[in-house]
């Protein structure tokens, strides 16, 4: 009798066995099959950029990457100016909103009083939930008249200075790289502060406490322990960011000027991949289409050499803390 | 329980009866093209729906988009503002014609100065969007405005940033006054601007105008209106000064050089008429000859010989300007002799 209830027993914790065998390889499979598609559909749109642009890219090759003409009637393409402008508006963006961003994620981790992190936290998460559209149009209707004023007296003061300031030389019509730049530093400010918030949260009470027992002072902490406890995530949360100015379109659209120009002064207008994309698609026939798609599949490269040199560092620093 | 079942296949019935009886004889049509003509397309088609239930479905997808779906045949006509060339039209079978007139006019912002005040011709025109001439009291533009203060400041050229008809006729008209204008840059619906910056569709050029002190730009006549910017009067071919109104529209339209032009392939830039005003433009509707669909094609034509007649006031109260009736008697002809349906 007993044996038998044994047998029943191993027979059933067999059966499981299998049956829990079976459901996590179905579980397993699943899985590889999410992340295979996100490949599936990168490559795929890579691909077929690359294909559309393949006119341009294959029948001009590194005319088309080294010029900086844009003559849709006598058909010749360069990618020089929307590059030089999608590279520019972006780093502008970026040198602009993390120290902002930090400061930001800092107060409201470890300074703000109780009270005022929830409010400001969700101020910070509405702005990410605003349409670009509505970031293009508050851009050329307010802000563009305010840096109109301010141009002026940016390029009578920083434009006196040598060396950089051919930076800030130009006509002072509100619009230009400059402009760009600052309206993506507030769309993607919201991005990088909800990473950083997120991430110094994590970082464990007693390890702060017990700098704080030793004696450092809040920034000490700030930057001697909590950044460098966080600091992946963080740059994960500046890439993120970068990946969406990159690509930002109409915001971009409105206030940059839309000029095929490659410039010293940030105050001149200029124009980025995106935008050239969605002014030109509409009505392009023939290579001038092809020529947009080929940027298109620039923008490609343009983030890949990004998001790898951010891998490189990413590498590095952790080498130098191995040391 | 039967009874209700057979109550609901009974209306059921009723319904699809009258959905399918209204159908059988309105005709439902679609085209696609120029975003130029939508406004007004749209608002005839939904008279003429009223009228005779006949639908008229127009997306304005662009005039490039407008031409593929003609050449394609998967629309019963296409929409454009630039015509088709000769070659082109008989390699598809095509044909085409004109539907309304529109007017592009120089857009200014300069204080002191009202609309109107400022004249200009063609050659200053491209001068400043050549970037030869950089600031207002240049004397090329002094000579031509003896009477106006003119500021003694800098020029910011304001031009379409996304490819357009307003484009393609305006560098059309610079081509046609200034030689260097024609070498160094030509025409075309995007072209490579030497100076400027660039607003996407009428209402980004109209925005930079408002906003930046001291700009010019080029905008459909309608948009100057609206926006309450100001408009440049202009020295036309005959070398008289006109101002902008449906007037000097429909006068170069009515002296453009029509009968000449095979397949009404003639933009009417530079119009000779005394009163005519330079920039005029207007935008194609492109349908094949000999439509696989006659009866669609049949109320494609009713439907603008409709409108020729009947949709001018709808045109005017959008800013657009009818046909003049001799060019409407050409069409009308025109589709007599080359369309077989």
């Amino acid at each position: 009798m007993q044996l038998t209830h044994a047998r029943q027993f191993a027979r059933d914790s067999e059966r499981r066995s299998h049956a829990d065998a079976r459901h996590d390889r179905i579980f397993r499979r699943l899985l590889k099959f999410c992340a295979l598609l996100v490949l599936v559909a990168l490559l795929g749109a890579a691909l077929s950029t690359l294909w559309g642009g393949r006119e341009v890219l294959f029948g001009q090759g590194l005319h088309f990457l080294t010029s900086d003409a844009w003559n849709p009637v006598k058909d010749d393409y360069g990618a020089l100016a929307p590059i030089f402008g999608t590279v520019v508006t972006s780093l502008i963006a970026i040198v602009l909103s993390v120290p902002v961003s930090f400061g930001v994620a800092m107060f409201l981790t470890e300074i703000a009083p109780n009270w005022m992190r929830g409010p400001v936290s969700s101020a910070i998460e509405l702005l990410a939930g605003i349409p670009s559209i509505i970031y293009g149009m508050w851009g050329l209707f307010v802000f563009v008249p305010f840096m109109s004023g301010i141009e002026p007296v940016l390029s009578d003061t920083l434009g006196k200075i040598p060396l950089i300031g051919r930076l800030f030389q130009g006509p002072p019509i509100g619009l230009g790289l400059l402009t760009a730049g600052i309206v993506l530093a507030v769309m993607i400010l919201p991005f990088i502060t909800s990473v950083m918030r997120e991430v110094f949260q994590t970082v464990p009470t007693r390890l702060k406490e017990s700098a704080y027992a030793l004696g450092s002072t809040r920034w000490e902490v700030l930057w001697d322990i909590v950044l460098p406890y966080t600091r992946s995530a963080v740059i994960g949360g500046i890439i993120l960011g970068l990946g969406r100015a990159l690509g930002e379109t109409m915001a971009v659209t409105f206030v940059l000027g839309n000029s095929y120009n490659i410039t010293s002064s940030l105050l001149m207008p200029g124009t980025s991949i995106s935008s050239s994309i969605a002014n030109e698609f509409n009505e392009a026939v023939g290579l001038h289409r092809s020529a947009l798609i080929a940027l298109g599949f620039l923008l490609f490269v343009v983030t890949f050499i990004v998001l790898l040199i951010a891998r490189l560092m990413l590498r590095q620093l952790a080498k130098r803390e191995g040391k | 329980m039967l009874n209700s079942c057979r109550t609901f296949a009974v209306t059921a019935a009723i319904i699809v009866a009258s959905t399918f009886g209204s159908a059988a004889h309105a005709v439902d049509v679609t085209g696609a093209g120029s975003s130029f003509v939508y406004p007004v397309v749209s608002k005839w088609s939904a008279t003429y729906a009223e009228k005779t239930g006949n639908q008229i479905n127009y997306q304005s997808i662009g005039s490039g988009g407008g031409i593929a779906q003609i050449k394609a045949g998967t629309v019963d006509f296409g929409a454009s503002d630039m015509p088709l060339d000769e070659a082109t039209l008989d390699k598809f079978g095509l044909g085409q014609f004109p539907d309304v007139i529109g007017g592009i006019v120089p857009a200014f912002n300069l204080d002191g100065v009202a609309s109107g005040q400022l004249v200009l011709d063609g050659q200053t025109l491209a001068d400043i969007f050549l970037g030869k001439i950089t600031r207002w009291n240049d004397a090329a533009i002094a000579a031509l405005n003896p009477d106006v203060k003119l500021p003694d400041a800098k020029v910011t050229v304001v031009h379409r940033s996304d490819g357009s008809g307003t484009t393609f006729n305006f560098s059309n008209y610079l081509s046609k006054v200034s030689p260097e204008w024609k070498t160094r840059v030509g025409e075309g619906t995007a072209v490579q601007w030497p100076v400027g910056i660039g607003g996407k569709g009428n209402q980004g050029v109209s925005a930079y105008i408002k906003q930046i002190k001291n700009s010019i730009g080029y905008v459909e006549y309608a948009y100057a209106l609206q926006n309450n910017i100001g408009s440049a009067v202009m020295k036309n071919a005959a070398g008289k000064v006109v101002a902008p109104a449906s007037t000097a529209f429909q006068a170069a339209a009515d002296t453009a050089n029509w009968k000449d032009a095979k397949n009404f392939n003639l933009l009417m830039t530079n119009a000779p008429g005394e009163d005519a005003w330079p920039i005029t433009a207007t935008s194609w509707v492109i349908m094949p000859k000999q439509p696989r669909n006659a009866a669609n094609a049949k109320v494609v034509l009713e439907f603008f010989k409709w409108a020729y007649e009947n949709g001018q006031e709808q045109a005017r109260s959008l800013d657009y300007v009818p046909l003049p009736q001799s060019l409407v008697d050409q069409i009308e002809n025109y589709w007599k002799t080359d369309f077989k349906m």
